[in-house]
């Protein structure tokens, strides 16, 4: 029997769930492909294909869903609607999967997470790993190796930035934003060059021990009700001691992101900044803008 | 002693009178409506919105800071729905930032509107609220609304047709008027007889094979007629009958009512909820189409996530369907005359369809 090959587009949720994802389908012994780093190619066919009042992210993952449209027999498109109780999600979650099957009309793997609905993790796992062909026993334990070793990894990357954070000496800044914003090739990556460029230490937001996150919430914004936004939320109050300054990256026109920066840049402290990134080519304005925040920075450490 | 409590909320359509009613009759404090909205309303309100948020932020923004100034000290806003839920946090942070001093009362916090949530919401801003009162009214009130509404139907049908200059919309305001005097069910239910039968004598000059065109897109622009620049005004001055479906009893109620139904009537385009009015919007596309309108109108402000999300679906759905379809973005510096023409053009090729 052939191998199924399943794609896997390197934008949005990728970032947040690849070691979940990966794991899981190498387990079930699947071949997989992931879409490259964005590049100007995927960028301008996810242009084409999207519309144009959408946001930055979404237009790069129909870059990348183009990208493996012929190259596999599967995509990996997932709908989340709610992740956790009484939570929700940006709405184009939950719009990804009719949108990529009406836009592409190709193979998707159903993979629908609802939790109001008693729709959680395992249940979504087993049916996309029914819906593939594969036996029970097998889906369950391919799906708890999965996850044994994504929280082996999450705790590695977390307990490596806590050792840089405690040794180093140099000017911190937390770059905060959506994972699928902060280390995107067109987006939060061409901020990270400029500030390893200067030599300055990079806090991620998403790498967060969630133990307080409600409690650190509250501190900024207590209704907050969108998952990805309270994550990022609770690591700038948990950091906010160790850094020098916060950068909030965006994505234009991102619909929490509007209001739930509103409420972090009107309650945080120390000196912050937010870059709304767009899908226009030249950095020269992003780069005078961080510049000039690295600037604030460092005459704020001399005086001190 | 402390000052005189005033209570206001933001503008929605016409519902102000139907929430004033429930307001004045529940509680002791003095209801007064926002100004009416005008163009300094929505520039208030962007002055001090965010950037890129959706414009009903802006307008409910200008809303609010308007009735403070005109003495209010007790806003309501209602929440639910996608962004609009945290709509209310922000505000009363921007509002406070400004220096205004006011309670602020979220008749939803987290998901969902419950009889349970608006209860507690509505004992917190006045304790002495007693319960039956309360039930009695609030169900007073979804009648009312509905009644409205059902009116409100009559009406987008009728009015491009009408004889008599601005007969149906003085016919409007006597009518409500007219609701906000009504003691209880009884007199409610009479009124609205009284008034669907004067609607039908009303003289209207229609032909059978008039133009018909259905408005479907986000719910606030739907609703609020300013911030669609009056576009149901300038259809029916084109005599063009109008359907809509977006109103307060269909989000009341209807809505949760009608999902399970709607995703199957749809389901070749769609297997899940998109999320807001994501979903029902491409059902009402296909139910226009199947019903033999002759366009579509798809109205929603810049940036509203769950359209977007719809968009392309609509899009197929009409290319499907060879239903021609025009989509609008109203943002807070939308220009009048680019609506106009596009509008013009759009009713242009209807027409020349129609043969």
């Amino acid at each position: 029997m052939n191998k199924i090959t399943i794609g896997i587009p390197k934008a949005l949720l990728y970032y947040k769930y690849k070691d979940l994802w990966i794991s899981f389908f190498e387990n079930l012994g699947c071949e997989i492909i992931i879409s490259p780093n964005t590049n100007k190619q995927i960028l301008e066919d996810g242009i084409k294909f999207s519309m144009d009042e959408s946001c930055l992210a979404m237009k790069i993952y129909m870059g990348h869903v183009y990208y493996l449209i012929d190259k596999c027999d599967y995509i990996l498109v997932p709908r989340l609607k709610c992740i956790k109780k009484h939570e929700k999600l940006c709405t184009n979650f939950s719009a990804l999967y009719d949108l990529i099957h009406n836009v592409f009309d190709k193979n998707l793997i159903h993979y629908n997470l609802d939790v109001d609905k008693k729709e959680d993790e395992l249940y979504a796992f087993t049916t996309m790993g029914l819906s593939l062909g594969f036996s029970y026993r097998k889906i369950i334990s391919a799906y708890k190796e999965a996850k044994e070793k994504e929280k082996l990894l999450n705790e590695r990357r977390i307990s490596k930035q806590k050792s840089l954070i405690a040794s180093s000496n140099k000017i911190k800044i937390l770059l905060a934003g959506h994972p699928y914003n902060l280390y995107d090739e067109y987006i939060g990556k061409q901020i990270e060059r400029i500030l390893e460029k200067s030599n300055i230490d990079i806090i991620y937001s998403d790498n967060y021990d969630q133990k307080y996150l409600e409690t650190e919430v509250k501190q900024i914004a207590p209704h907050n009700y969108w998952t990805y936004n309270k994550e990022i939320i609770a690591s700038i109050v948990h950091y906010q001691d160790v850094v020098d300054g916060i950068i909030l990256v965006t994505s234009f026109p991102c619909g929490p992101d509007s209001l739930s920066n509103e409420m972090i840049l009107r309650s945080v402290k120390i000196p912050i900044t937010n870059l709304v990134m767009d899908e226009a080519d030249a950095n020269t304005g992003l780069l005078t803008r961080v510049e000039s925040f690295i600037d604030i920075l460092e005459e704020r450490r001399k005086q001190k | 002693m402390k000052p005189e409590r005033i209570i206001s909320f933001p503008h929605l359509g016409d519902y102000y009178i139907p929430i004033k009613f429930l307001l004045n009759k529940l509680t002791k404090l003095k209801v007064i409506e926002s100004p009416p909205i005008t163009k300094k309303t929505i520039e208030l309100g962007s002055k001090y919105s965010p950037d890129f948020v959706c414009v009903p932020f802006k307008y409910n923004l200008g809303n609010f800071i308007e009735t403070l100034e005109n003495g209010a000290n007790v806003l309501i806003q209602a929440g639910g729905g996608c962004r609009y839920g945290y709509y209310s946090e922000v505000q009363e942070k921007i509002l406070k930032d400004l220096g205004y001093h006011f309670e602020f009362y979220t008749l939803v916090n987290s998901n969902r509107i419950t009889p349970r949530s608006f209860y507690q919401t509505l004992k917190k801003i006045d304790p002495k609220i007693s319960t039956f009162k309360m039930i009695y009214y609030s169900f007073l009130t979804i009648l009312m609304i509905r009644y409205m509404d059902n009116i409100d139907d009559f009406i987008r049908k009728n009015i491009g047709f009408e004889t008599k200059k601005n007969s149906f919309l003085d016919l409007k305001k006597e009518m409500l008027d007219s609701y906000t005097k009504c003691k209880g069910y009884l007199s409610l239910t009479k009124r609205y007889f009284y008034y669907k039968k004067r609607f039908k004598q009303l003289e209207i000059n229609k032909p059978k094979d008039c133009l018909k065109v259905g408005i479907i897109g986000e719910l606030y622009t739907s609703m609020e007629p300013f911030s669609s620049y009056f576009l149901e005004k300038e259809l029916a001055s084109m005599n063009i009958e109008i359907k809509r479906f977006t109103n307060v009893s269909y989000l009341l109620y209807q809505k949760s009512l009608q999902r399970r139904k709607n995703l199957r009537y749809i389901e070749k385009y769609c297997k899940y909820t998109i999320g807001a009015d994501g979903m029902d919007n491409i059902y009402r596309a296909k139910y226009l189409i199947d019903q033999g309108y002759d366009g579509i109108i798809h109205i929603k402000p810049f940036g509203c996530t769950p359209e977007i999300g719809a968009i392309p679906i609509i899009r197929k759905v009409c290319q499907d369907g060879k239903m021609p379809i025009i989509y609008f973005s109203f943002d807070s510096q939308t220009s009048e005359t680019g609506i106009k023409t596009r509008l013009e053009a759009f009713y242009d090729m209807l027409q020349i369809r129609k043969g």
